[in-house]
């Protein structure tokens, strides 16, 4: 069964959503990566959607969930690469993905998390890495 | 048919007569344009339509069947290449159709019993004609392709997407905006911020004299998907009238960034983006 | 106006919704429209189809790409045995809502392409034709 691979850099998790992505697929992300956040004890999560051509309302809502899930495990989530005319067509669509960041590329989404890692940190009283 | 194929050796058979007397024809028309063609270059052109014309009647007298797909092809070359060269279409035309004069002259000396000169002249005309008719419309069609590119291409030219600074990006509009070209200058300016990767764009509008409920909601679309891909938009230069019309059309502009003039957008741009200026330099001693 | 391409297409799995977002994807490229004109069909086409299989119980879309003069399109059909869609009109005003409620994606889809007709009749089923013209 295939599954979208997750990697990990550092304290955050990236995943590349590269597939024209069915259901199960989507459903299967989201398991597996909620168990990762918990298991690396990840405080980041990054997505990379600049290979999706389309994004319809199940892909939002499928964001939108990692996003609220990830936040209840502590995690911040940034979305990363969204091409224009997918945007465009959300901005149309009337979708906007509430509560979810988004950066242009995975670096400015790794300066952005490490921002709010490092406040998180702070905030905790501990000394950041 | 018989008469069809006695027609089409003949043509084959006075080959060189009818090339001579088509050019010529062509040589003393009102259309003809030596400041756009050399006379060397019709004659050419002329000779290989006739040979491929000739073979192509041999197989059948109806332009529709593939036996005349070479020939049409070669028209299709004709046509753009005289499009390019500024040629109109009737003129273009008008180098099919002088061949007739030839082409009934032949007519007449074959069919000197007269029996076939009607069927030989019918299929003839119907002939030219159609493939006359054909280049016209291609002529047309490669005016309208290449008015489009050209379109394009100004549009292109006259919305220019400018770096400010790392990070920063400009686009100063001028001139009247319809729905279509604000559409394509958006688009554009989405493309360039990731291109780029710039997260501030500062869209100008300080030459747009007037903004329809169509343009400013283009504007505001544009502002919320370039957020939705990570980045911000400024809007600055709003004229007094616009600020009025904005607020009578109902637009919310509260969730757009907005300044009087570039410079200030500017200014909250590299603030914004943390950029560092460094401090001024020293003057030069002599 | 001619039909350039007609073939229909079964929707019974959310594999055929991906199946049916290529298709209206290949559609597009051959009617040539412009990316972002792609990219709105494609996405009306998902949300509808996906309409068609969880609230249809699954149906059939209807691939039309057509030419009218100069003018070329696209048209596609949704037809499922459902329960239909009681009221139409509060179907039609629901926006989206990502996380939490279902939200049809009837207005949103509506605003992405240029025609959109619906019928639906409660116990029977609904049907949405939807096009976008170059």
């Amino acid at each position: 069964m295939e599954r979208i691979p997750i990697l990990k850099m550092g304290k955050v998790l990236l995943v590349t959503v590269q597939v024209d992505m069915h259901d199960r697929l989507a459903m299967t992300l989201q398991d597996d990566l909620t168990a990762r956040i918990v298991k690396d004890h990840a405080h980041g999560v990054l997505i990379d959607i600049s290979s999706l051509e389309v994004v319809d309302s199940f892909i939002g809502r499928m964001i939108g969930n990692i996003a609220n899930m990830a936040r209840v495990l502590d995690a911040d989530t940034v979305v990363v690469g969204m091409r224009p005319a997918v945007a465009i067509t959300l901005v149309e669509l009337g979708l906007s993905l509430p509560g979810v960041r988004t950066a242009l590329n995975v670096d400015k989404g790794v300066e952005m998390l490490k921002g709010s890692m490092e406040q998180r940190a702070s905030a905790n009283g501990h000394a950041t890495r | 048919m018989e008469s069809q194929n006695k027609l089409a050796e003949s043509i084959r058979g006075h080959h060189e007569g009818i090339l001579k007397e088509w050019v010529d024809t062509q040589l003393t028309a009102p259309t003809l344009r030596l400041d756009l063609m050399k006379e060397s270059e019709l004659r050419d052109e002329s000779r290989e339509f006739l040979t491929l014309f000739s073979h192509a009647l041999i197989g059948t007298s109806d332009p529709g069947a593939p036996a005349w797909k070479a020939t049409k092809d070669f028209l299709a070359q004709v046509a753009k290449s005289r499009a390019l060269r500024g040629f109109s279409p009737y003129e273009t035309a008008t180098f099919i159709f002088s061949l007739k004069q030839a082409l009934f002259g032949l007519a007449g000396t074959v069919n000197k019993d007269g029996k076939n000169l009607f069927t030989d002249l019918w299929t003839l005309t119907q002939l030219i004609d159609s493939l006359g008719l054909y280049t016209i419309e291609l002529h047309q069609k490669n005016r309208e392709e290449i008015i489009q590119r050209q379109q394009q291409e100004l549009l292109e030219l006259s919305t220019p997407v400018v770096q400010l600074y790392e990070n920063i990006l400009a686009l100063p509009l001028i001139g009247t905006l319809d729905s279509a070209r604000t559409q394509i200058v958006m688009e554009s300016l989405l493309e360039r911020i990731v291109e780029t990767g710039s997260i501030i764009a500062i869209i100008d509008i300080t030459g747009v004299p007037t903004v329809d409920t169509l343009v400013a909601q283009h504007l505001l679309k544009t502002v919320a998907a370039a957020r939705l891909m990570g980045a911000d938009c400024i809007i600055s230069g709003i004229r007094p009238q616009i600020a009025q019309t904005i607020v009578h059309l109902g637009v919310n502009l509260n969730d757009v960034i907005t300044k009087a003039t570039l410079a200030d957008a500017f200014l909250v741009a590299l603030q914004r983006t943390g950029a560092n200026l460094g401090k001024p330099l020293a003057p030069k001693k002599d | 106006m001619a039909t350039l391409r007609d073939e229909a297409f079964p929707i019974r799995s959310s594999d055929d919704i991906v199946k049916v977002r290529q298709i209206t994807r290949e559609l597009a490229l051959m009617q040539t429209f412009s990316l972002v004109d792609q990219t709105k069909i494609v996405t009306a086409a998902s949300e509808l189809a996906r309409n068609a299989l969880e609230h249809g119980g699954g149906g059939e879309v209807r691939f039309e790409a057509l030419q009218e003069g100069s003018r070329r399109g696209i048209r596609l059909t949704f037809v499922d045995q459902g329960p239909g869609i009681p009221d139409l009109e509060q179907a039609l005003k629901d926006g989206f809502t990502t996380g939490g409620g279902m939200g049809l994606g009837l207005s949103g889809s509506k605003r992405l392409v240029n025609e959109f007709e619906i019928h639906s009749e409660v116990g029977k089923g609904t049907r949405v034709t939807i096009a976008r013209w170059k």
